[in-house]
């Protein structure tokens, strides 16, 4: 079975955010970077489909240079090839020209299998999956809590709303957009970061793949939220704030 | 020109988050000076005949009767080549975000998805989304020309705000091709009977990220019973398994709007505040100050939550006894 898995490189969680004053988006600088934690869970998903199965898993990431960490990550875990759209300016993008980039690399390759995580940590549209089915003509789901092998097909496990479940069948190759928290992650070994280095990354440009896509919607400004609610801080240590607290729900909001 | 809302329905009962996409919708018609149409699949569509809209289109196929991907594509996509709307708006619901992707894509276009907010500038309709889980907000335009798509986040517009009036009703029957549709859906089933009723809650402890290891929820459970309050969690904690999956609240767990709700530790993911945000008093007791749950707690503190909720319970029971 041919896995092939998407992953992005996203701001670490709990990343400070500040606009740079200069281009209007994220001042990358003070940044660390990480795998977007739902791809994480797809690409988790792979490795066991392929230890169960067989076959390969191959990492796609769309990124820039600095992405390449994250793909040596993946490579450690256990994925057996990569391919690196190297592309700079990730804002001159939509969700719509970031999958034709992705599905331009992964046609080529011929997939049974494509997995993505349910949406990004950064930008969080949560489409990449459902619009790269499209434009590879494949069937897909999305929240995937479970993936079995049939003979011809596969049965998934989703998630609906308020706690329901669905098993779809549908034959391959197919989509898959895969809910976070489905199983442990693994650590990469020192065995594995060691077979890393030697592993194939293809590189490929936008220019490689037909060229950017024009955007159909741009991110004309990015700004920290303004706050609709006015939270009443409280200070002092914790004891002291403990009692401040306490004093407020008893006798302002009468909420105790 | 006009703007489409596609409303969806689930074994014949509304997603309530429809009608929040409807007033997005008519409200949007409005400012924009465009008549305002809504559609969706099945009888339960006659509804909409009370509403004020322009025309309501009641989707009618023997494919549609389980919910596909492939199936509601092709049947919306029908739908928005015989209206050719300017604008079409969805409610960003599981299922919309299964098959809303593939629409605008069929299009060619993006879809603007889980959108909070709107507005009119010189005619050009502006969306505005949140990135980065909530930390920053983006103005979004749309500027490849052609049919806009976009899918309202539950809660940023009110249901009640629907506009009533009266609507003609029209069906409409899609060709779906043999084949078109190529998964095959089984009946929904619920794991287990949810034994809490979270919505039934006076107080709430919610616990998150935060609290690092399964053994430091005694801390959260010892407040929770000091307030009298039920115990419940963000995503992530039950995804570990150190709470079952029925406290969880949120997008994919419960809605809850008790008289006090206390975050301790959750961060406050897009994904967790619209289950709880309508609570009366929230308390969010976090580490990081730029924590997006500080933007709809009423009370803050800002600290570790290892020094502070021990605290917290200790008042807690001083001022009950």
């Amino acid at each position: 079975m041919k896995i092939l898995v998407a992953i992005k490189q996203v701001p670490a969680r709990d990343s400070g955010l500040q606009i740079d004053g200069a281009t209007g988006r994220i001042r990358e600088s003070d940044l660390s970077f990480e795998i977007n934690e739902p791809d994480a869970y797809a690409l988790e998903a792979g490795l066991q489909l392929k230890e169960k199965h067989g076959g390969e898993v191959v990492a796609v990431s769309l990124g820039p240079a600095r992405a390449a960490q994250t793909i040596r990550e993946a490579l450690a875990k256990g994925a057996d090839r990569a391919i690196h759209i190297e592309q700079e300016d990730m804002w001159a993008l939509d969700t719509l020209g970031a999958a034709r980039l992705l599905a331009a690399a992964i046609r080529p390759e011929g997939p049974d299998l494509l997995l993505t995580g349910l949406q990004s940590d950064d930008l969080g549209a949560g489409q990449t999956g459902v619009v790269l089915a499209e434009l590879l003509g494949l069937p897909h789901a999305t929240i995937i809590m479970q993936v079995k092998v049939l003979a011809q097909d596969i049965r998934v496990k989703r998630e609906l709303e308020d706690g329901w479940f669905q098993h779809v069948e549908m034959p391959l190759p197919a989509v898959l957009a895969v809910q976070s928290g489905i199983s442990k992650l693994r650590y990469a070994t020192l065995m594995g970061i060691k077979k890393a280095k030697t592993k194939q990354v293809r590189r490929l440009t936008a220019g490689e793949l037909g060229g950017v896509p024009p955007r159909q919607a741009e991110m004309a400004r990015v700004y920290p939220p303004e706050r609709t609610k006015q939270t009443r801080l409280i200070e002092g240590d914790a004891k002291t704030a403990a009692a401040k607290l306490v004093e407020k729900l008893r006798f302002e909001a009468r909420a105790l | 020109m006009s703007v489409l809302v596609i409303l969806e329905q689930r074994g014949g009962a509304w997603n309530r988050m429809s009608f929040e996409a409807l007033a997005a919708g008519q409200r949007i018609a409005s400012e924009l000076g465009l008549p305002c149409q809504a559609a969706a699949v099945g009888p339960l569509a006659a509804e909409l005949a009370s509403k004020a809209l322009a025309q309501v289109w009641q989707v009618e196929h023997e494919a549609l009767a389980a919910y596909t991907a492939d199936g509601y594509t092709a049947a919306f996509e029908a739908l928005i080549r015989t209206v050719n709307p300017q604008v079409v708006f969805l409610p960003h619901t599981y299922q919309v975000r299964d098959f809303a992707p593939k629409l605008a894509t069929r299009f060619g276009q993006t879809l603007a998805s889980d959108v909070t907010r709107h507005r009119v500038e010189n005619g050009e309709l502006i969306l505005v989304r949140q990135l980065f889980q909530g930390k920053m907000n983006a103005d979004l335009r749309f500027t490849g020309g052609g049919i806009r798509f976009a899918s309202i986040q539950a809660g940023a517009y009110r249901a009640d705000a629907v506009a009533d009036g009266a609507a003609p009703v029209e069906t409409f029957r899609p060709e779906i091709p043999a084949g078109a549709i190529r998964t095959r859906p089984q009946e929904p089933f619920r794991e287990s009977a949810e034994a809490v009723d979270l919505s039934a809650a006076e107080r709430i402890v919610a616990v998150g990220r935060g609290i690092k290891e399964k053994d430091n929820l005694a801390l959260v459970r010892e407040l929770a019973v000091a307030l009298g309050a039920e115990l419940a969690a963000s995503r992530p904690i039950c995804d570990n398994g150190w709470l079952p999956m029925e406290r969880q609240v949120g997008s994919s767990g419960q809605t809850v709007s008790p008289k006090l709700y206390v975050a301790v530790g959750v961060s406050g993911a897009i994904q967790h505040l619209v289950g709880m945000k309508s609570s009366k008093t929230i308390v969010a007791i976090n580490k990081d100050p730029d924590a997006p749950i500080f933007e709809v707690a009423d009370y803050g503190i800002v600290g570790d939550l290892f020094e502070v909720v021990p605290a917290l319970t200790e008042e807690v029971r001083k001022a009950k006894q």
